[in-house]
């Protein structure tokens, strides 16, 4: 097991330079360092000596990806590519254009993103349960057909008509509460309570949907036939059963966007004004600066790979079954 | 004359019309295809969904037949210059829509501007007042007292359009239908309305009735007014959810039809040959996976404004801009999109290459290609076709998403997304302006909805799972 998990964290690290050299080839495709230092300066009036002093300051005076003046490995060590992912794997993500700390910048706004997220997905995952057992309680009958169609034309919702309605029927016609904004103090709530009820809803359609086919493969296996035989009733069949061991794929479904909940969720943040990881990303897209970008994708590829260990481990632990080798 | 003008995505959409039809040729004449396909038909939710999305895919192939008007000539020898502005035939086709245009916002059906200007009346003096259209209900000398009768003329006249296309409609097929079976019209027509036939054909005559008298309503609304109002510039909103049917359908077809090949190749590759290709395309789906996409997304839309803002002489008109941006969006959602499926036929394929027949195959001396197109391909084809109708909707939607965070397709592009976009801040207006996330959002959900339930009829069709008997 401790063998598996190392040699999973190695196999990690070719993953990360390969996405590291992904986003800094996109990037510098079109964000020169002098385009770069041109911006930071301001775009008038730069004069060539200004450039050069700030790429000095910023470490982007080297070139990007080989250095041919240098020899051994000093041509892969000496350059920004280099110099700038090493500092990455060690979670120093340094600063961003505008002169801030993005790591602890990122620690900050963490906290709201998984304000929302965290909520989202554990009365997310319990909703769907409760609906599609309910659903595979009535199955095959008009309540499960009905049911059913529900959650297609739920899915087939945007979710930005999600948000919007909810905004327009929560916030401006009953004023129940804010329709935007965020608060530390106590009356956080307030602020919280819509995007939560948003997020959920938004998901229930296919959520739910998985959730019931997983139930119906389940039930109709030869187990829970022999559990009816022996006279159990259908209600303690369903959830001492059936849930049980629907719970596998359930459960390790669940595992893999469990780390992803600190990058936060984009669309809702933002309609939301919640200051937290997914608004500090678009508006980072939305300002070309290239170091938060790079890190919000070193991040985010980090937080997959550890969602993939998370998931094979939970396997082991929640199906005997199964050993990783 | 007019001058022919075709862009990347419209030889896209075309090509996939093709390799769609020759699909279906190839299909009639194997019956292990037309077994499932005839499931589908025989579904009262698969053949109107069907239905539903071949209107849209109507409009949008209408829509891919652009064409340039040529410039009123100066003098008589010289050569003819062309409009910069791309026409389609849909816009032929739906002209007083894109060309009444008022001057901002009006409400469905209105006579007058829904915003209230200062006039100075004939006896000099100013007062605010709704001021009356320049197209809609503009054939009415009293708004307020014509009005509603007009509306309601128009209603019936439309109504009864298309209850008379529908009725010829509905007589061409059951006279195709009788001269099949070599009966009268009256004993098909007996037979379906008794329900004896295995095509819910009842089921089908009366929603393609309903959807034409929808549209034959709506044009004949739209000969005097405007149907869903205007936007904030005076354009009929109409026309936008018209015009944007064809980029949720392109992004929708276009980005799986470039992944398609990729993700089918290193998929099949991956299981076949197992060891160091296998490392390597699962190291490369990994990895591309693990990127955030919106963030991937985000990147490439960037470099490609770059680009496009670097060389503005590649593009002779704004369309053929737009289309660049599109063409560029539906592959970097390939990209971000192929690795689900990849990874799928991966573990399919490691599942079948230890089959009996594939190992025959392989002692028999077959080559590895053969092997592959013969054997391992047609057995993957149901999870194919089952992962390219169940990611349609998906991408719809993402189209909407993206364009919100302002990576979508170009601004200038009718989208549903930018419709969304440009409308959410007037959700604040009071009285609000609804009508342009009204026309998004009903034009989405019935192609969305029609997609969901023809992808679950179709996977419940190939499935060989779920597949009864």
């Amino acid at each position: 097991m401790l063998a598996y998990i190392i040699r999973r964290i190695l196999y990690a690290i070719p993953i990360l330079i390969g996405v590291n050299l992904i986003t800094f080839v996109l990037f510098f495709v079109v964000n020169t360092p002098d385009d770069m230092a041109r911006m930071q300066l301001g775009m008038k009036h730069v004069t060539p000596e200004a450039i050069i002093k700030w790429k000095q300051a910023n470490g982007y005076d080297k070139p990007l990806l080989y250095d041919a003046a240098t020899n051994g490995t000093g041509a892969l060590t000496q350059t920004i590519f280099f110099d700038k992912s090493v500092r990455l794997f060690a979670f120093q993500f340094g600063q961003s254009n505008s002169g801030r700390n993005i790591g602890h910048d990122i620690s900050q706004r963490m906290w709201a993103s998984l304000a929302i997220a965290l909520p989202v997905f554990i009365i997310g995952i319990l909703v769907n349960i409760i609906v599609a057992m309910l659903l595979a309680f009535f199955r095959a009958s008009y309540i499960d057909l009905s049911g059913v169609v529900l959650l297609v034309v739920l899915m087939s919702i945007s979710s930005l008509f999600y948000i919007i309605g909810g905004q327009y029927v929560i916030g401006k016609l009953f004023h129940l509460v804010p329709i935007s904004g965020f608060s530390t103090g106590p009356d956080a709530w307030k602020f919280l309570v819509l995007p939560i009820i948003i997020g959920i809803v938004s998901g229930v359609g296919s959520g739910s949907r998985w959730y019931r086919a997983i139930f119906l493969e389940e039930i109709s296996k030869d187990y829970v036939r022999t559990a009816r035989a022996k006279g159990l009733s259908e209600l303690s069949v369903l959830f001492k059963h059936v849930l049980k061991n629907a719970m596998i794929p359930v459960l390790t479904g669940a595992v893999v966007v469990l780390p992803l909940l600190f990058m936060g969720s984009l669309i809702l943040e933002s309609f939301f004004g919640i200051p937290g990881l997914g608004s500090y990303t678009i508006d980072a897209i939305n300002a070309q600066d290239f170091a938060i970008v790079r890190a919000m994708v070193f991040l985010g590829s980090v937080l997959y790979i550890v969602g993939l260990l998370l998931t094979d481990i939970s396997y082991t632990l929640v199906d005997p079954r199964v050993r990783l080798s | 004359m007019i001058k022919p003008v075709l862009l990347w995505t419209d030889a896209l959409i075309f090509l996939l019309i093709i390799i769609v039809v020759s699909f279906v040729f190839y299909a009639m004449r194997h019956e292990h295809l037309r077994a499932p396909w005839r499931q589908v038909i025989r579904s009262k939710i698969g053949f109107v969904s069907l239905l539903v999305l071949m209107s849209y895919v109507v409009v949008a192939v209408l829509d891919s037949m652009h064409y340039r008007l040529p410039l009123e000539q100066t003098n008589s020898n010289s050569e003819t210059h062309y409009s910069v502005e791309v026409l389609s035939v849909l816009d032929a086709i739906i002209m007083p829509l894109k060309e009444n245009e008022e001057k901002t916002y009006s409400s469905p059906l209105a006579t007058n501007l829904f915003s209230q200007e200062t006039v100075e009346l004939s006896n000099g003096e100013k007062s605010r007042i709704h001021p009356r259209l320049i197209y809609g209900g503009a054939s009415l000398n009293d708004p307020e007292s014509e009005h509603v009768n007009d509306v309601l003329m128009a209603i019936i006249r439309g109504v009864a359009a298309g209850m008379l296309i529908a009725a010829t409609l509905i007589l061409l097929v059951l006279n195709i239908l009788a001269r099949k079976r070599s009966d009268s019209i009256l004993n098909v027509f007996g037979a379906i309305c008794r329900r004896k036939e295995k095509i819910p054909w009842h089921v089908v005559f009366f929603a393609g009735s309903v959807m034409l008298i929808v549209v034959a309503v709506a044009a004949s609304l739209s000969q005097g007014y405007h149907v869903l109002g205007t936007d904030k510039v005076g354009q009929d909103v109409l026309y936008q959810a018209t015009k944007s049917i064809r980029t949720a359908l392109a992004i929708g077809t276009l980005t799986t039809l470039i992944m398609l090949p990729f993700a089918v190749m290193l998929g099949i590759m991956a299981g076949y040959f197992r060891g160091l290709v296998d490392d390597v395309i699962q190291y490369l789906y990994t990895t591309l996976n693990s990127i955030p996409g919106v963030l991937l997304i985000a990147a490439v839309i960037l470099i490609l404004q770059v680009y496009i803002d670097a060389n503005p002489d590649l593009f002779t008109t704004d369309a053929e801009r737009a289309d660049m941006r599109l063409l560029f969006l539906c592959l970097i959602l390939g990209i971000t999109s192929w690795t689900g499926l990849c990874r799928l036929l991966r573990g399919e394929t490691l599942k079948l290459r230890e089959v009996e027949y594939v190992q025959a195959a392989a002692a028999f001396g077959v080559g590895k290609l053969k092997i592959i197109m013969r054997h391992l391909l047609p057995n993957v084809m149901h999870i194919i076709l089952i992962s390219v109708v169940l990611d349609f909707s998906g991408l719809v939607l993402a189209e909407a998403v993206l364009s919100y965070v302002g990576v979508g397709v170009d601004p200038s592009m009718h989208s549903w997304g930018n419709m969304i976009n440009s409308a959410r801040l007037e959700m604040a207006r009071e009285p609000m302006v609804w009508w342009s996330l009204m026309a998004a959002f009903v034009f989405m959900f019935v192609l969305v909805l029609a997609a969901n339930l023809f992808s679950d009829v179709v996977r419940d069709a190939f499935d060989p799972r779920l597949r009864k008997g």
